[in-house]
């Protein structure tokens, strides 16, 4: 597809209602917005969008909203919900929205925090989680719903459709027509766009106070670096409160001018996806892992020329990703010629399949995505890019550039951003993006704004030979080495984990090293592709602790951390955590023995504490250590097991001096 | 866009009666008021009056009288062998019975036949599924609109103007079906290729698309697990609800029964043995007796 040379978006405007009536302005009839309903997408023009705006924030000024105050908007992605976002905002009130799949409970706080007096609504799942809470919410007066389905035999004080507020807004307007223009004329960029609120997993959720000016300079630098202008075509699929989705649908869709299409439901995203055919894609790793494996099942099923044929060529595509970045020099006439065959085969198709043909950039990010599944994305012809940001700094930090994407890092930091790594190793964000401050949290806001208006990111990373910044851990887990040969290298468990887990046969690792003098790590074999393993090696096993104990398997693993050791080596930044000493666990790590917490993440203080003995063993230089541990059985008895296990000795790799 | 939804939908009311009876199995709106929970049913759309069916010497129903008034939600239960779908059958039109009549809507039905009854306003849905199993979703509820199309086969296979002009129409009924049912994933799936609690749906579907007065379901929810009879619920009540349309219910999962109908009648042996609400009709005893037996109900 030819693009605009300048590319990039429109300027006009430096408030959302600005931005709105400015592309209403330039093109009127252009499509704004779709949804598909009864089995049609059904479209709203930008002028469309306007008037619906208009009308709505009529209505939420007669029913006496005042600038400041706060609208809760809760539900799926729908047309109507993000005008009411755009009309509260015309007022200078501000939206906050919540999370649609959150339970009632959840929402208590929220509305509470912020003294939510008015709140829109999707439908009656909604309303219905409003009204379960109303005792403990006393100021949330109306609720408006735009679906009214259900909804009509519902006597409940402040309670009324969406369609009853535009009617009221209209009616409004044509009394006072000039009113809605003087509103969106007295806002201005530093007045608050809107809150969100983060998951608070250990405390209370904060809500994350973002400005105008804040929003919407994020929302173009994004633009800007990728040449995004108003033919892209956008699925709102994710939840509408997450900043991610709000800035692809909201922000990037005002300051482009583009078309956000919103699904039919929940469940037909995969087939509205294949009907639109986006231009500009994101999704979280395990979306993208769920279509993986998707293909992958259906490629098993499929007949022995086609498997050998995307067998194959998938191998051919892969060779092309997995040279290293910058993207090196130009393939061999064979290879392209085999390339543009697998195009026409299998690459084409695939993208085909999976809704994904006219993607010109995908992004990921949230969490760490496997290697192998990204490199799959890009084999076959999809800009899949990983993103760094988060809901304090308007989603855009770091981006990976079109032409220079390297698996391991986030990419280079967006215009506008200034990063630097602190002592710690923590990252420090500046830009025009970050958020102005936790509402009504000044303690927290101060953990995590510097006086000189830098942002704690939380995130501990460093800026590798090329600029591009690569995210390794939590900084609250970073540790250093001490004496040694390594003496003060940085120690970022999760990191070497990670890189652990990512072979199919270790379930979970867990790494030592904070003030130590070297790294040295416990693995846990997954039962499952470790048992394939060994049958198919004729090794017969009893258990998994004798499974575990095989000299065979911990060879095998042995392979795998050396593979990791010459990985890190690679890296002079985390050369000093290459795993010196490793033991192969006789027991599964579980979360019924307080190892794991309920979503499979390791407890390594926990770990630690419990096998003192097999961690000390390591460091003093012991072979074998007999150890019993105490077990929990699934009906609530305990046991105990008892092994002598092992102790291994890897190799390390002095580290590479880049020559870049 | 859902308000032109609402001026379309098939006979919605804004007299809607309002649900008053619902249990806590399937958790009642918060928002609907004991208050205003007073149900309104209208005029009776359904009388049978002493209705007797014979096969050869096998007294299938003997003296049934019940009415059924408009926006109600009626369930006739009893054992196996009762007579329910019997009943269901004569009032369908399939069946004639020996004596008694059958009045529906202020008419009698004198030479009853399923295709008048049909027309008069009367959907059902069967025991037996009875889709067409190789075409998609789409096509069985559009066969649904087949009594309301008015073009002869010859301008529809053509696709002349009026034709294509109604099939736009019916299509439009159709997909707000569709998304009333929440089975818009599979509007283009061959429907043996989906899971029997669908099938179930796409069942009921084509009967609303005859936008039917009355409803007859004939075991809506047999077969399926508890998860599909909720939906299933939820999508009867909410057929009630939202078009005013009588439901004539079989069915012999008895927390169903007594959680979403106004009134029940009980068969047992072709005759009527009981007939009121739920609650009456739970400590009747002898409902109690054709269920469990004698003993059972002498307590002993």
């Amino acid at each position: 597809m030819k693009r605009n040379p300048e590319g990039g978006p429109v300027p006009g405007g430096d408030t959302f209602p600005a931005l709105l009536l400015a592309q209403a302005e330039r093109r009127p009839q252009a499509p704004a917005m779709r949804e598909k309903r009864y089995g049609i997408w059904q479209t709203l023009s930008w002028r469309e969008m306007t008037e619906l705006v208009r009308d709505l924030a009529c209505g939420l000024a007669e029913a006496g909203l005042a600038r400041g105050e706060h609208v809760v908007l809760i539900g799926e992605n729908r047309p109507r919900l993000y005008a009411a976002m755009l009309a509260v905002q015309s007022l200078g009130a501000v939206p906050v929205p919540l999370y649609q799949d959150a339970v009632a409970a959840e929402f208590v706080f929220p509305i509470e925090n912020a003294e939510v007096a008015f709140a829109v609504v999707e439908d009656q799942e909604q309303v219905d989680k409003l009204l379960e809470i109303r005792a403990r919410t006393p100021r949330l007066a109306r609720i408006w719903y735009d679906e009214p389905r259900g909804l009509r035999n519902y006597a409940e004080p402040g309670l009324e459709s969406l369609q009853a507020l535009i009617d009221a807004g209209r009616s409004r307007h044509a009394r006072d027509p000039g009113f809605f223009l003087e509103q969106v004329g007295r806002i201005r960029s530093g007045d608050v766009a809107a809150i969100f609120f983060t998951s608070g997993t250990t405390a209370e959720p904060k809500g994350v106070v973002h400005t105008h000016a804040s929003l919407i300079d994020r929302a173009r630098a994004g633009a800007r670096f990728d040449s995004l202008d108003e033919r892209e075509e956008v699925l709102a699929y994710l939840p509408p409160a997450w900043i991610g989705q709000n800035c692809f649908s909201y922000a990037q869709w005002l300051v482009c001018g583009y078309v956000v299409n919103c699904p039919e439901s929940a469940s037909t995203v995969t087939i509205d996806l294949k009907e639109i055919g986006p231009t500009y894609y994101f999704a979280p790793p395990r979306v993208f892992e769920a279509l993986l494996t998707d293909v992958t099942i259906r490629m098993e099923d499929a007949s022995l020329p086609k498997r050998w044929m995307f067998e194959r060529f998938m191998r051919i595509a892969r060779r092309r990703v997995d040279a290293p970045a910058p993207t090196p020099a130009r393939p061999s006439p064979l290879e392209r010629l085999l390339l543009a065959i697998g195009d026409v085969l299998v690459y084409g198709p695939l993208r085909n399949a999976l809704g994904m043909s006219r993607i010109r950039v995908a992004y990921t990010a949230g969490e760490a995505i496997g290697p192998d599944l990204f490199a799959f994305y890009r084999s076959i012809g999809i800009n899949l890019k990983q993103l760094y940001g988060s809901t304090e700094t308007a989603v855009f930090v770091c981006v990976q550039p079109d032409h220079d994407v390297r698996p391991e890092t986030v990419g280079v930091a967006l215009e506008g951003v200034e990063l630097r790594i602190d002592d710690r190793g923590e990252i420090l964000i500046k830009s025009a993006g970050l958020l102005k401050e936790y509402y009504r949290n000044p303690q927290a806001s101060a953990e995590v704004l510097t006086p000189d208006g830098w942002y704690r990111s939380g995130d501990a990373g460093f800026l590798d030979a090329s600029g591009q910044l690569r995210v390794i851990d939590r900084a609250r887990d970073v540790g250093r080495l001490r004496g040694g040969p390594w003496d003060g290298a940085m120690f970022a468990p999760k990191y070497i984990e990670n890189k652990l887990k990512f072979f199919p046969h270790i379930k979970e690792a867990v790494a030592f090293g904070d003030g130590r003098d070297k790294v040295c790590a416990f693995v846990n074999i997954d039962f499952e592709a470790m048992g394939n393993w060994a049958e198919k090696r004729n090794l017969s096993y009893t258990g998994y602790a004798d499974l575990a104990g095989k000299p065979e398997v911990q060879a095998f693993v042995l392979q795998c951390v050396e593979k990791v050791n010459a990985d890190l080596a690679a890296d002079p930044q985390l050369a000093g955590s290459q795993i010196s000493r490793f033991l192969v666990l006789h027991k599964e790590l579980d979360a019924d023995d307080g190892e794991l917490t309920r979503t499979r993440k390791v407890r390594r203080g926990f770990i630690a504490q419990k096998y003192a003995l097999l961690v000390e063993a390591m460091y003093e230089g012991r072979d074998v250590q007999y150890v019993e541990t105490q077990v929990r059985f699934e009906d609530g008895r305990t046991g105990t097991t008892a092994a002598n296990v092992r102790i291994l000795d890897a190799r390390t790799f002095p580290a590479l001096r880049k020559a870049a | 866009m859902s308000s032109a939804a609402s001026a379309a939908l098939p006979r919605a009311r804004v007299d809607m009666p309002i649900d008053g009876t619902r249990s806590a199995a399937i958790a009642p709106p918060v928002g609907a008021s004991a208050e205003s929970a007073r149900r309104r049913a209208g005029a009776p759309i359904l009388v049978v009056e002493n209705v007797s069916l014979r096969f050869g010497g096998v007294q299938a129903l003997q003296d049934i009288s019940f009415e059924v008034r408009e926006h109600e939600i009626l369930s006739i239960i009893g054992p196996n062998g009762a007579g329910k779908s019997s009943m269901l059958n004569c009032i369908n039109g399939v069946y004639a019975p020996q004596q008694g009549s059958i009045t529906l809507c202020g008419e009698a039905l004198r030479r009853p036949n399923p295709h008048k009854v049909a027309r008069m306003g009367v959907g059902r849905t069967f025991q037996n599924l009875a889709l067409f199993g190789g075409m998609t979703v789409l096509q069985n509820i559009m066969a649904g609109r087949n009594f309301r199309m008015k073009c002869g086969i010859a301008l529809q296979a053509l696709r002349l103007g009026p034709a294509n002009r109604e099939e736009v129409a019916h299509r439009e009924i159709v997909e707000r079906i569709i998304d009333f049912l929440e089975i818009q994933p599979w509007r283009h799936t061959a429907v043996d290729r989906l899971p029997y609690g669908l099938q179930k749906r796409v069942d009921l579907g084509r009967a609303l698309a005859m936008e039917p007065r009355l409803l007859l379901l004939d075991e809506p929810m047999a077969g399926m697990n508890v998860e599909e009879k909720q939906d299933m619920c939820r999508f009867v009540l909410d057929v009630n609800d939202e078009f005013g349309t009588t439901v004539v219910l079989i069915e012999h999962d008895m927390s169903v029964v007594m959680d979403i109908s106004d009134r029940v009648v009980v068969l047992d042996y072709g005759r009527k043995i009981a007939d009121g609400p739920p609650q009456e009709v739970r400590g009747n005893e002898d409902v109690l007796r054709a269920y469990l037996g004698g003993a059972a109900a002498r307590g002993d």
